[in-house]
């Protein structure tokens, strides 16, 4: 062996060189060597001090790969077994003992409770029971909303609603003395009579009736849901009995059974007090099911015969085999009794088994499933040691069990109660794990509260969802604008070279608004100044030039006043010519006069008219504000005139108005001021939808009065919006009345205790919340 | 403002005789008694119409002279199209040969339309648009009905027509007189009352009856087409104008010095003091208003309802002898010696517009019945037609010989005017057309000056007064052939004016509501609007309707200085104004396109030398 040896070892050294790059490997090359002495040792660590040269794998985290009695303090670690070191493992001795077993399960238990989170502060729970009532609320209501749209829209409500008659009134009852007389008719009817169905009273069979007043839709769905509820409780319900009748543990039955006994002695004792003759029956029934108890073969070894028979087994065969019979008997009584159908129970059941089986079961599980590396690495030849722990195992159960026994009839009877509380939360947080809830909450709510949390844990969710979704465009958005907006700000660079950007921007506002004012406006601004002018010329020297070339420098839109007056217009040759031979004395005299009037009539008429005017204009042109104050800041005394700077400093410009009507109607002059009695039967306020008063003066351009219509116009036109009939109630509006036919009653009280509308905001939300 | 026609329901409708005793419905299994009647009779029978629905108005009467006088074409002329190609099948087997609804033409429901959809409207809000689509549509419809019951309208204006190359000028009123049947010709009559000097005239609302009045205090009201005389007195005094209120049973007469009232009997009923030297009378039969202007230079507006003055504006411009109403808006157009006609309106108090006319003082002023046009004549011998419709430009221009003294429109638009003692009469395309002043429809020469003319309503007749008396004179096409018969019915009982006092009492419209457009009153009063809208900004301290002014967000990490959110701010304030500009620049570009240079006309260098 030693000449192997050293070959054997170089080839570990080169097998360790090829195998460097792979750490994991390294156990393997160990193991082979795992024969040698202390010598191989040595070169291990030679070798190990080689490979740490390079810096890769500078520490190696030595593994007991073996059971020996020097272990060196330096190489224990945690690793390389592949398992985290848990406190219980260290509370374990080497040889198990029972006295520690509950300690240890007290702390798996600990260990799968979790913390209990903590509970949200009043506010945010508060909100959250408004959000909720507020959905469920709006969904109810958003119900209405096309009705109460289309109730506004209408152009006439008719009160009280009534519903259409849908039940079928036969043709008899409308007709009396209705009888078929037509070829058709006759032969229908025979052939309704041959078919045996109703020809006269009832024209609905019975069934069709029924189908007819068949529960609506929603009915149905609230039917069908209730039943399914019923459903799901009962099969719950059975299969929590089929669970608990299937639980193994001792204890637990002991526990349960014990509380039944108790129960049961406690209505004996009531019975007792109340009626003894039944309560004595109630004894010889109790003492039956005991001595049946004490019959069936429920003990294994615990019993007085068994026990003899255990002593005489040594020496006795047929004891041996009555024993033998028993435990047999035992195991076939207390064996697990397979349910094929249900693979998924299995599943649970074995979990369960984890935790309420015995430990040894649990590990001898383990081994099977080769989880465990001590075991992987035992030899076969370990097995022995196995079967022995495992009987030190068995052995020391019993006893403990029945310590346990002894302990729990000392205690009280909330005791144990609080025991079986604690097996159904064990199952619970075996359930919820997934939805890590907290087991309290669970236990103590109404499975309203779990409802409620499920939507709470929803919207969570729900929230997160959306808050990824908005990073995620914002994000993208962003990067768009940033792209965009320079090339926006290189556009209009370029457009305006134009000089209107140049300027500032109040200065340009004021221009823009110019302009909105129009082209009327933009000539006004530069004709009024040399209008103003051509004024003054025409004043100056009206009588000079009558009609001189001086108008030809208006504007082509100012109509020619002078044109207008001296326009020549064609005289009539009127075959009649009016004769003025005839004409009286007095008539001759105003003639005469007018013909004097006539001569002089001309220039003074439109130069008054045109100073009328101005004057006219001027009055109503807003005036501006002289705010000098003679005498401030220079030397006083009488006769001062400020200076031309100052006043002009001083002076606040009206504000220019409109233009005005008449202004190129040179031969008009229009009032501008406002007819006050008319404007106060105008419309003053703008009705709710409109924004802007051309859309309101549009819908009531049309008259409705009957002179300007038609009376069927008239009569439309003027139709009351909301027609009540005399003497009739008007009760609020149901679903069934618009045709929803729900019968969900919640509906209406929703609506009455909440008849707050919804804001858009809120139906944002709903709609969010709907479509998820 | 349109009104949609309307047929005289006052009129009992005759009974049909036609429809006999009531069959039985035949069933359809039952034997086919008459095979052929189904072919016979297409379609379900038909009522006539019936003729006595419309009163059969002797307006016609200028149909004799085939040649000269013919009816107009038919100006509705459309054929029905058929909407359904395939005419549904009925019970009795017969076709119906024009399903559905009749067509109603474009032009005609038009007419009726109220909502100018030329307009554009600022950018409105769904709930907003439902209700203007409903206006809408509701406004469509009205006017499809009124545009139907056009058809109601049977009687068509009657005119004269010349032979080639003939003059209707020429025709004098005995050839017509001559052509029409008797009782139009009894349409044309003179009175000869050359003792009480020039008459003034006035007919009624319903054109029934006749009132005048003659300088010398000639005062007598009759049922001009019986020629019954309901009363005759002299007021022993100058009787300036005379004037029938709402009804013919009221009259009011402007004497020398006050304003008298006067009922169908003679009997005087109120001296009215306030109005005193009262030159002229008119008459606003919607508002019940009787408006005077006197010598003093007062128009005062008197209530006949309750018996108030309403207004008493002073003019400002010394005598006031020209007046007349402007039967759209009654508005009151008052004719000055200086050549201006100024409008009115009893709520303000000073007048709604002047508008220079004529050099010399104006004379006569006339506005036709759709509030379109006035004509007015003047000492410079001028006739003008004047548009109304904003621009107040003359349409058309005349010199007269001798100006005209007196001017009247008819209901159809036709211009008579009386110059010494002719009257001549000018007739334009229809209704609503300005009369054409190139050539006289009509003259007449009367035995004297002319001193009041007026058209009868709802007849083809001009009623002239001067000092020889009154004359009536036939002028075919004048008037409105189809009377509304709840509003003006010329063959109303006493019941029934009765019951028409009341209604029109009831419908009375305030005097305040006088305003040039008279669809204002469809109108929101924006002034006051914004104003309202000022104050409540003011009450809350802030504008509720405003767009907040942009406030950029806090950042973090030192990204929200101040400068920071100076510049930020500054940036959306240059994005609006940008937007701005770009706005305006657009628009600047269109007007550009739209004063396109005036193509051909090219500058010459020796334009410079043109003054």
């Amino acid at each position: 062996m030693s000449v192997v040896r050293p070959a054997e070892s170089l080839m570990a050294l080169s097998k360790q060189e090829e195998l460097e790059d792979f750490p994991n490997d390294y156990p393997l090359s160990t193991s082979e060597d795992e024969e040698d002495s202390g010598g191989d040792r040595k070169h291990q660590k030679l070798l190990e001090a080689i490979s740490s040269l390079d810096g890769k794998n500078r520490q190696k985290l030595a593994e007991r790969s073996e059971a020996s009695l020097k272990v060196s303090e330096f190489t224990v670690s945690s690793e390389g077994s592949g398992e985290r070191l848990v406190l219980s493992d260290l509370l374990e001795p080497v040889k198990t003992s029972s006295s520690l077993a509950t300690v240890k399960k007290q702390l798996n238990r600990i260990k799968s409770k979790k913390t209990v989170e903590l509970p949200l502060n009043k506010e945010e729970v508060e909100r959250v029971h408004r959000e909720v009532a507020f959905n469920k609320t709006s969904q109810a209501l958003s119900k209405w909303d096309p009705i109460v749209l289309k109730n506004r829209q209408a152009e006439q409500l008719v009160f009280p609603i009534e519903k259409e008659q849908s039940a079928f009134a036969p043709i008899e009852h409308v007709l009396n003395g209705w009888n078929a007389r037509t070829p058709l008719e006759q032969e229908i009817f025979n052939l309704l009579s041959k078919n045996k169905q109703p020809v006269t009273d009832p024209l609905l069979t019975p069934m069709e009736k029924a189908s007819l007043k068949a529960m609506s839709l929603e009915e149905a769905k609230m039917r069908r849901a209730e039943l399914q509820r019923a459903r799901a409780l009962q099969s719950y319900y059975e299969a929590r009995a089929r669970r608990e009748k299937r639980i193994k543990s001792k204890k637990y039955h002991r526990v349960l059974k014990k509380e039944r006994a108790k129960k049961v002695l406690k209505e004996f004792e009531e019975l007792q007090k109340v009626d003894p003759t039944a309560a004595l029956e109630e004894l010889e029934k109790l003492e039956k099911a005991r001595m049946m108890e004490r019959m069936s073969l429920k003990h294994q070894n615990s019993g007085k015969w068994a026990k003899s028979k255990a002593i005489m087994a040594k020496y006795d065969l047929e004891a041996r085999q009555a024993m033998q019979d028993q435990l047999a008997r035992n195991k076939e009584l207390t064996q697990k009794l397979q349910v094929a159908s249900e693979s998924e129970e299995e599943g649970g059941v074995e979990e369960e088994g984890d935790l309420l089986v015995p430990d040894a079961v649990n590990e001898a599980h383990m081994t099977a499933d080769g989880l465990n590396p001590w075991m992987v690495r035992n030899h076969p030849g370990d097995a022995k040691e196995a079967e022995i722990q495992k009987d030190r195992e068995q052995l020391p159960e019993p006893m403990a069990s029945e310590a346990s026994e002894s302990e729990g009839e000392e205690r009280p009877v909330a005791e144990e109660e609080i025991l079986l509380k604690e097996f159904e939360e064990r199952r619970l947080v075996r359930k919820t794990s997934g939805l890590n809830q907290d087991t309290k909450a669970v236990d103590r709510q109404e499975t309203k509260d779990t409802s409620s949390q499920e939507v709470l844990s929803e919207l969570r969710a729900l929230s997160q969802k959306l808050n990824k979704d908005k990073h995620q465009p914002r994000k993208q958005k962003v990067s768009l604008e940033r792209t965009v907006l320079p090339v926006q700000r290189e556009e209009p660079a370029q457009e305006e070279e134009v000089p209107l950007l140049l300027q500032r921007p109040e200065r340009a506002e004021t221009l823009e608004e110019l302009e909105e004012l129009g082209k009327e406006g933009c000539l006004q601004n530069k004709e009024l100044p040399r209008s103003a002018l051509e004024r003054q010329q025409l004043e100056r020297n009206p009588v000079n030039q009558p009609g001189a070339p001086k108008e030809k420098k208006r504007k082509e839109q100012m109509i020619d006043l002078q044109n207008i007056l001296t326009t020549e217009s064609p005289s009539v040759k009127s075959l009649a010519v009016p004769t003025t031979i005839e004409e009286l004395e007095n008539e001759q005299e105003r003639d005469q006069k007018q013909m004097i009037r006539e001569a002089f009539a001309g220039d003074d008429v439109i130069r008054d008219f045109l100073k009328e005017k101005r004057e006219v204009v001027e009055e109503s042109k807003p005036k501006d504000v002289d705010l000098t104050l003679p005498g401030w800041g220079e030397w006083g005394g009488m006769g001062l005139k400020p200076s031309a700077k100052k006043r002009q400093r001083f002076l606040i410009k009206a504000p220019e108005g409109p233009p005005r009507k008449d202004k190129n109607l040179p031969n008009v002059i229009i009032n501008e001021k406002r007819n006050i009695q008319a404007a106060a039967h105008q419309v003053r306020v703008l009705p709710y939808p409109f924004t802007h008063h051309q859309q309101f003066e549009r819908t009531i351009q049309t008259p409705i009065g009957s002179t300007w219509n038609t009376q069927r116009a008239f009569q439309k036109l003027t139709t009351p919006k909301v027609v009540t009939k005399l003497g009739h109630i008007i009760k609020p509006i149901k679903a069934e009345d618009v045709g929803y036919r729900s019968s969900s009653r919640s509906d209406l009280s929703v609506i009455q205790r909440n008849p707050k509308r919804l804001s858009l905001r809120h139906k944002k939300q709903l709609k969010k919340n709907s479509k998820d | 403002m349109e009104i949609a026609p309307k047929p005289g329901k006052d009129v009992p409708p005759k009974k049909d005789k036609l429809q006999t005793k009531k069959k039985k419905p035949r069933r359809y299994w039952e034997e086919e008694i008459t095979p052929t009647a189904a072919g016979a009779f297409p379609g379900p029978p038909r009522n006539k119409r019936n003729p006595e629905l419309f009163p059969q108005q002797p307006k016609n009467t200028h149909t004799l002279k085939k040649s000269r006088i013919s009816k107009k074409p038919q100006f509705l002329n459309k054929s029905r199209e058929r909407t359904n190609p395939k005419p549904q099948q009925s019970l009795s087997g017969a076709q119906d040969p024009f399903p559905g609804p009749a067509p109603v033409p474009v032009e005609v429901a038009q007419k009726f339309r109220r909502i100018d959809r030329s307009k554009k409207l600022p950018h409105s809000k769904s709930k907003t648009r439902s209700r203007l689509e409903v206006a809408e549509a509701e406004e469509e419809e009205i006017s499809v009905k009124a545009a139907r019951s056009e058809l109601l309208l049977a009687e068509e204006p009657g005119f004269l027509e010349g032979e080639d190359g003939e003059d209707t000028a020429k025709i004098s009123q005995a050839d017509i007189v001559e052509a029409v049947d008797i009782a139009s010709a009894a349409k044309h009559f003179d009175l000869n009352l050359w003792q009480f000097g020039p008459y003034r005239l006035n007919y009624s609302q319903t054109g029934r009856h006749l009132a005048f009045g003659g300088r010398r205090g000639h005062v007598a009201a009759l049922d001009w087409v019986t020629k019954r005389l309901m009363c005759e007195i002299n007021v022993m005094e100058a009787v300036r104008d005379i004037r029938f209120l709402h009804s013919e049973a009221l009259l009011a007469v402007a004497q020398n010095r006050w304003l008298h009232i006067y009922d169908n009997q003679g009997i005087e009923l109120h001296c009215i003091r306030r109005c005193d030297r009262v030159t002229r009378l008119e008459f606003l039969p919607f508002h019940f208003l009787l408006t005077t202007c006197s010598e003093t230079g007062f128009l005062t507006y008197l209530d006949v309802s309750v018996g108030k003055i309403v207004a008493a504006l002073n003019a400002r411009a010394g005598r006031l002898d020209v007046m007349t109403q402007n039967p759209y808006n009654a508005v009151i157009h008052l004719g000055h010696s200086n050549g201006t006609v100024s409008l009115w309106s009893p709520a303000m108090k000073e007048p709604l517009a002047k508008i220079l006319c004529h050099r010399g003082g104006v004379r006569a002023v006339a506005v036709d019945s759709t509030g379109m046009h006035m004509a007015t004549s003047g000492l410079d011998h001028q006739l003008k037609i004047f548009d109304l419709r904003g621009a107040y430009q003359p349409l058309s221009a005349r010199t007269l010989p001798q100006g005209a003294g007196h001017l009247a429109f008819s209901q159809w638009g036709l211009l008579a005017a009386g110059m010494g003692d002719v009257v001549n009469i000018w007739a334009g395309q229809g209704k609503g057309s300005p009369p054409s002043l190139e050539k006289p429809y009509l003259t007449h020469r009367l035995s004297g000056h002319v001193h009041g003319l007026q058209f009868c309503p709802f007849e083809d007749v001009l009623g002239v007064g001067h000092s020889g008396g009154i004359t009536s004179m036939l002028v075919p096409g004048a008037a409105e052939p189809n009377f509304d018969g709840l509003e003006n019915n010329p063959y109303r009982s006493r019941k029934q004016r009765q019951e028409w006092e009341v209604k029109a009492l009831l419908e009375k419209v305030p005097a305040e509501l006088i305003c040039l457009d008279p669809r204002a009153l469809a109108e929101v009063d924006v002034i006051s609007l914004e104003q309202e809208k000022k104050e409540r900004i003011e009450r809350l301290g802030y504008d509720p309707e405003s767009k907040a002014p942009f406030q950029p967000k806090p950042k973090k990490k030192g990204r929200s200085s101040t400068a920071n959110l100076m510049k930020r701010k500054r940036k959306v304030m240059e994005e609006e104004h940008r937007d701005k500009v770009r706005q305006s620049l657009e628009q600047q570009s269109l007007k550009k396109k739209k004063v396109a240079k005036p193509v051909g006309t090219r500058p010459s260098a020796l334009d410079r030398f043109v003054r």
